[in-house]
């Protein structure tokens, strides 16, 4: 099947979607907050240890916001470079 | 400790600023070095040697900078993002993934404070040395084996990314054993990571899949010239999909 893979995986991540919005009902409705970093509960529980990190970040993004359009800026950076080189390649293949 | 929140200062692959005490974020900094020593050696006679895969580095390393940038939910009510160093590990070997892993942790602990700095040595270790080298070995026994490469590649891809987790997890039980000891500490750590990685790792191997199958079927001769498949191989994998 020419797209077989490309079905499964799209299926994967309906699966995963879904399981996402089951949970997010189920942890809505128990009124509890989520889906913040899993990090949080290591670090809660390092620094319940006593532990003071040694040095603190020299810059921080300002805010939530800023922090995602650096995020986005990353992924668009990446998503240029592939979408470059594989349109590329897919041209040359035709052209050739 | 509330400055902690929304995996700005911290968050699953990496350790966050200031959270690895001495000698610790030192001792993982000298061994990392070797292997960045290394990997750009590599790179640099990639460079000198095989000029046409360089288009594929690239798109490695972009890869690296699309999928660790994406925080996605898990399954257990919190977020994390993939690493995306699969693939490079596959295509070029752990120590050029190492380069690429570097790359996109000094991006995200310079400008996101992602990570950070004086954690660098451990953040890479286990992001773009460890992770990867267990991608590389699964992808050279799988096709040793004669395994289905996509299926190699998927496993790959996927336990890489757990690897990263697992190891970050031996780090933080190695400089924070607590009251448990370093094993008591390790199942701790691991536990609060476990059932947030394993879906997404599931994700990035499915990716990092389809993502090789576009390159056999776009640039093939790459694949040959770097001895990750033989020419039959390469025939018999694009005819399955035509």
């Amino acid at each position: 099947m020419k797209y077989g893979m490309e079905l499964a995986v799209a299926a994967l991540i309906l699966v995963f979607a879904a399981v996402f919005l089951f949970q997010d009902a189920a942890i809505r409705a128990s009124g509890e907050e989520a889906w913040g970093g899993a990090d949080g509960a290591a670090a809660e529980l390092i620094e319940s240890s006593g532990y003071e990190p040694w040095i603190d970040p020299f810059w921080e993004p300002p805010s939530g916001e800023i922090e995602s359009l650096l995020f986005a800026l990353q992924a668009a950076i990446g998503a240029i470079v592939i979408g470059y080189i594989f349109g590329y390649w897919q041209g040359s293949r035709k052209t050739a | 400790m509330t400055r902690l929140h929304g995996g700005l200062r911290v968050d699953i692959m990496h350790i966050m600023e200031g959270f690895l005490p001495s000698p610790w974020w030192q001792v993982w900094f000298l061994v990392s070095l070797p292997f960045i020593i290394i990997g750009l050696y590599q790179v640099n006679r990639l460079v000198q040697e095989k000029r046409e895969a360089l288009p594929l580095l690239a798109v490695a390393g972009a890869f690296v900078f699309v999928l660790s940038s994406l925080k996605l939910p898990s399954f257990n009510g919190s977020c994390s993002h993939p690493t995306g160093t699969g693939l490079g590990a596959i295509l070029f070997g752990p120590c050029i993934a190492a380069v690429l892993g570097l790359i996109v942790l000094v991006f995200q602990a310079v400008f996101l404070a992602h990570g950070g700095l004086t954690t660098l040595g451990a953040n890479v270790f286990s992001m773009g040395i460890a992770g990867p080298a267990v991608a590389y070995l699964i992808y050279k026994a799988g096709t040793r084996v004669g395994a289905n490469t996509y299926a190699t590649v998927f496993v790959a891809a996927a336990l890489a990314d757990l690897t990263t987790y697992i190891v970050t997890s031996v780090q933080l039980a190695l400089a924070f054993p607590g009251t448990a000891g370093f094993l008591g500490a390790f199942l701790t750590f691991a536990g609060i990571f476990a059932a947030t990685q394993v879906p997404l790792a599931i994700i990035e191997g499915a990716v990092i899949m389809l993502v090789f199958k576009y390159i056999v079927q776009l640039k093939p001769e790459i694949l040959t010239r770097l001895n990750l498949l033989s020419e039959s191989a390469v025939r018999k994998l694009r005819e399955a999909s035509a």
